[in-house]
């Protein structure tokens, strides 16, 4: 009996011990990508996938075929961190691509360098989603802290795309101020007295404020501002602010895994893919920023060109915005005075 | 183990318990405290005293004990009529207390906000009369209420099944009022059971988030829960802190628990 036990022990110890890891071949002939994306891409991947893979084919290359994962992007980024096999990610923040190549030593650390446009095929920016007909006459970031305006966002701790609406926010009061950053903070922090709901994720704060028909403004993602007017048509309407931020959107191979799974020149050519008039058009169809400034200007009429700042001019690139501004003590708490 | 027992295989038995009480429980939870003591002491401290941590506790652990403390004397109540009457619907009526069992918490977060909110059917009424139903700490505790109730139906319910009706009879013939009888006779019996569903509804409350999420609102020092906290620590790749987080909740959540137990105990001893 004592020797059951025994096994049954060390039955159990070797439970313990780490499984080893499977690598996910290719079938013969068939090439198999897996994109780890962010949230509102759905769409965009899946025409852009249709297209690659009739490209693939007219090109001899046989069939490939191409799997998409979508989440937040922070979390999709610890997936891939912890195990996930992408091959390739599409993700809403360069930081979040950092922290696969720190954590997860998966592709180098110059990895933006790799692709042009800082490895950013299509960009987009923040703009303010008002009620019809405009009735609280909100037509630039300073009204949104007017009394008895209810904005909503996410919440910058949890929401990659917040992140983008704080700064965009924050860029209009640092240049509206002249750069006194108590004012800025004074700013910020009246805006979110006027929050009343902070959702976890940017497509929440989207259900809350059209949905739910909570609040006078959203301040969204460029792309799904317009998806809002496609799915509750003449209930919205789109005010670009007199300042925004460019949001890069970036993409990388994850060379560590191509390389094990032999997917590497696809996973390149499907990133490459991206930046051809073909996908741009899509890009614009779908309501992000061609890169492309000829296939730009035709989608101009929608997507509007405003003054934009960026992260790594005007505020120093993700890592600093990150500890200036969301982590622990940051300025998003001090807003709140939680420290 | 020396003795012989009527059903044999002690060894065969405990050594699987031990294995998967080890493999999905015990596992787990050490690498939990292992990732956790990645972190020194003082900065333990730091984290778990933090204003924004001890408002979310306080939240977590209030709202909880509340929606537990409801759940139990409605789900004594259901159980109750459950058991005790017959009428048409009753299958049906047992069926749909289960509910929240099978339904997907985010798919109840959502659909209690929207019932909820200023806009919604019930959250209209609601703040008419000046309350705030959903992005408020009752709204975390309404939601919380929900998932928690049929724990407490489902414990109390087989042991109102035993009892049976012969006890209040007794009682009734020796010349107890009603209210006595459901002092003295039936509410001890029923009492560690109504406790075994408290303590099961407060631990799941605790731990809950995927329907907190949505109707809570998550303003920090206001509505946000503790696992709220940890999700946002994780999403600033700080591994350790969320761990560090996980542990303190836990470890406080034991502390109840095993409270809870120790007042079970002593009252099962008592009505003996």
């Amino acid at each position: 009996m004592k020797s059951r036990l025994l096994l049954t022990f060390v039955l159990a110890s070797f439970a313990s011990l780490p499984a080893c890891k499977k690598s996910a071949g290719t079938a013969g002939g068939t090439v198999e990508l897996q994109n780890v994306s962010y949230d509102p891409t759905r769409e965009f991947y899946a025409d852009i996938n249709t297209a690659f893979a009739k490209k693939w084919a007219a090109d001899g290359k046989g069939e490939i075929k191409i799997t998409q994962s979508h989440g937040g992007s922070g979390k999709q980024a610890r997936a891939v961190v912890d195990g996930q096999p992408a091959d390739v990610v599409t993700l809403a923040l360069a930081g979040d691509i950092d922290v696969i190549a720190q954590k997860g030593q998966l592709l180098p650390a110059d990895w933006q360098s790799k692709l042009a446009d800082n490895s950013s095929p299509y960009t987009s920016t923040i703009v303010l989603v008002v009620r019809k007909g405009n009735p609280k006459g909100l037509k630039d970031w300073g009204d949104l802290t007017n009394n008895g305006i209810g904005v909503i966002t996410p919440n910058p701790k949890t929401s990659g795309g917040a992140r983008w609406n704080y700064l965009a926010a924050w860029a209009w009061a640092e240049k509206h101020y002249g750069g006194d950053q108590k004012q800025v903070l004074d700013y910020i922090k009246a805006l979110f007295k006027n929050v009343p709901v902070l959702d976890a994720g940017a497509r929440g704060s989207t259900t809350t404020f059209a949905q739910r028909k909570i609040g006078d403004v959203l301040i969204s993602w460029e792309n799904e501002a317009y998806l809002i007017e496609k799915e509750f048509p003449g209930e919205t309407e789109i005010v670009y602010p007199s300042l925004s931020i460019l949001a890069e959107p970036p993409v990388a191979v994850v060379e560590k895994n191509t390389e094990k799974n032999g997917t590497t020149a696809a996973a390149r050519a499907y990133l490459e893919f991206l930046y051809t008039d073909e996908a741009q058009e899509l890009a614009g169809k779908h309501f992000y920023r061609p890169r492309n400034a000829a296939i730009l200007a035709k989608y101009s009429a929608k997507l509007t060109p405003i003054p934009l700042v960026t992260v790594d001019k005007d505020f120093g690139g993700w890592a600093k915005a990150q500890t200036t501004h969301f982590d622990d003590g940051g300025t998003f708490d001090q807003a709140y005075g939680t420290k | 183990m020396g003795k012989k027992r009527v059903i044999p295989g002690f060894g065969l038995s405990f050594g699987i318990t031990v294995f998967w009480l080890g493999i999905i429980i015990l596992i787990p939870l050490s690498a939990l405290f292992i990732k956790a003591a990645g972190l020194g002491p003082g900065e333990w401290w730091k984290i778990l005293t933090s204003a924004r941590v001890l408002a979310a506790a306080k939240l977590t652990f209030g709202a909880s004990a509340a929606a537990a403390a409801v759940s139990t004397v409605l789900g004594l109540l259901v159980a109750w009529v459950l058991v005790r009457y017959q009428f048409p619907g009753r299958r049906i009526l047992d069926a749909i207390v289960d509910l929240p069992f099978a339904l997907p918490t985010a798919v109840a977060g959502i659909t209690l906000t929207s019932i909820y909110a200023p806009t919604g059917w019930i959250g209209k009424y609601l703040a008419d009369m000046g309350i705030q139903g959903a992005y408020s700490p009752f709204g975390v505790f309404i939601a919380l209420t929900f998932i928690g109730f049929p724990f407490v139906v489902r414990t109390v319910q087989p042991v109102m099944e035993d009892m049976g009706t012969e006890l209040e009879e007794a009682s009734a013939i020796l010349g107890a009022g009603r209210w006595t009888t459901f002092r003295r006779v039936i509410f001890p019996v029923l009492i560690p059971a109504l406790i075994t569903g408290f303590t099961l509804a407060f631990a799941r409350a605790i731990g809950e988030y995927g329907s907190v999420i949505f109707i809570s609102g998550n303003l920090p020092m206001k509505t946000e829960i503790l696992p709220l906290l940890i999700v946002a620590q994780l999403e600033q790749v700080k591994y350790e802190a969320a761990a560090v987080i996980a542990s303190g909740m836990l470890l406080v959540s034991f502390f109840l628990l095993f409270l809870i137990n120790l007042l079970q105990r002593r009252l099962n001893w008592q009505t003996r």
